[in-house]
């Protein structure tokens, strides 16, 4: 199965980068020790390939040792033919009255939440 | 590492310029290689905060800074603190996104991201546009493949202004390599711009180059359950041309179900069954386009 965990680590490695890219550029601490990620069910973007590649993405970095939280919120959407609300496990979801017409309310997000930094001062 | 999506090399993006003697010649506007252009780090806070952030704070006072997304809580022991930053992951790629759309409706040029998994046909399905519908409609073409000019080299034979990005090591295109490639080809007001994807059907789902339709080609050699299986792809299509439908009557594909499968996906997509061999279905795909370079603005699909 190598192939196919190469070519999810392919696109979750861009995915990676620009998430250390945003922290470095938002935080100037020289050491981040936990990143809290967002990742939504429906979002397209595998938690697990995220891990394998924050380990190599974060090398040499402020981040590097830190702990990687990733939360994963569920999806949820709406029946647009009978405004049922539905938990989405995935993108093929068929409402009870038949409909597959369903509007995504959640489940997409990609964000990063928020860090913790080591840092001798505390400005706030 | 790219700087805005982080596919492969930075170096390794390549993006060649319309002329053909110029193929090899590195493009006008910012880093040689990768072009992040003139505005690209301009944009320290795009997210534009309309989300609600009910989102659990651990911390105390919950404060957010009025007008900043960091906000520094202090921690109990005073050694480590909490910085709330709230950025969409993509936000960098969709702020340009965003300003590449703007650019191409100041025009009035519409640009539609053609995406499929290798060997679906697009660059046939190209040729076969550029040579039946260039002189009802101007077309140019952003070519993007991982290496080689072997595409673009097609197309420009078939008559078109193209300009090549190779990424490299990089699985998809994304909105700042398309900026580049745009200044570099300098399309005519109410033309179409065709960005040919690299050839897969899992990353370019994510990234939004700021075209104004999204278009899957789908050959009936790779199955009838390909939206199933790639539902992020299908998800915001706006248009799917089922490509090689000359060779129906040797498979066991069916279209009806190909076609149930991708509106379970996205209900109301668009689908057009064509054959770029045989011209089969294509002028369907010719009036689409004509249709949509036409309207008003380019307002919605």
């Amino acid at each position: 199965m190598e192939w196919l965990w190469e070519g999810i680590a392919v696109h979750e490695l861009g995915i990676t980068q620009s998430v250390v890219d945003a922290v470095l550029d938002a935080v100037t601490e020289p050491r981040v020790t936990r990143l809290e990620l967002e990742i939504g069910k429906l979002s397209g973007v595998v938690p697990d390939s995220v891990r394998f590649c924050f380990d190599l993405v974060v090398t040499g970095t402020a981040l590097e040792g830190a702990r990687l939280d990733i939360v994963t919120p569920t999806g949820s959407g709406r029946c647009r033919d009978c405004d049922q609300r539905l938990v989405l496990e995935d993108q093929l979801a068929v409402c009870d009255c038949g409909s597959p017409d369903v509007e995504v309310l959640s489940g997409r997000e990609l964000r990063i939440r928020a860090v913790d930094v080591e840092s001798g001062t505390v400005t706030s | 590492m790219c700087a805005t999506c982080g596919c492969g090399d930075e170096r390794g993006v390549r993006v060649e310029t319309r002329d053909a003697a110029d193929t090899r010649e590195e493009s006008e506007s910012g880093s040689p290689d990768h072009l992040h252009g003139e505005y690209s780090h301009s944009h320290d806070h795009p997210h534009d905060h309309d989300h609600p952030h009910d989102h659990g704070h651990s911390h105390e006072d919950g404060v957010h800074a009025p007008g900043d997304s960091e906000a520094e809580v202090p921690e109990q022991d005073g050694a480590t603190r909490r910085i709330e930053l709230e950025r969409e992951v993509l936000a960098k790629n969709d702020t340009v996104a965003e300003r590449n759309r703007q650019w191409l409706t100041e025009r009035g040029v519409l640009a539609l991201n053609l995406m499929s998994s290798p060997g679906a046909g697009k660059t046939t399905l190209l040729e076969r546009t550029l040579a039946e519908s260039a002189s009802s409609v101007p077309l140019a073409v952003i070519e993007g493949d991982q290496e080689t000019l072997r595409d673009s080299e097609r197309l420009r034979r078939a008559g078109a202004d193209v300009v090549q990005i190779n990424t490299g090591a990089g699985c998809h295109l994304d909105a700042e390599m398309v900026w580049g490639a745009l200044r570099s080809l300098r399309p005519a007001p109410g033309s179409v711009v065709l960005v040919e994807n690299v050839g897969n059907l899992v990353c370019p789902a994510l990234f939004d180059l700021g075209e104004y339709a999204k278009v899957v080609i789908a050959a009936v050699t790779e199955g009838e359950d390909k939206p199933l299986k790639y539902p992020n792809m299908f998800a915001h299509t706006d248009l799917v041309l089922l490509n090689k439908t000359d060779l129906l009557p040797h498979l066991s594909f069916e279209v009806d179900r190909f076609a149930e499968y991708a509106r379970r996906i996205n209900p109301g997509v668009e689908i057009l069954p064509v054959s770029a061999t045989t011209d089969e279905g294509l002028p369907a795909w010719y009036d689409w386009l004509a249709g949509h370079v036409s309207s008003p603005l380019h307002q919605g699909v």
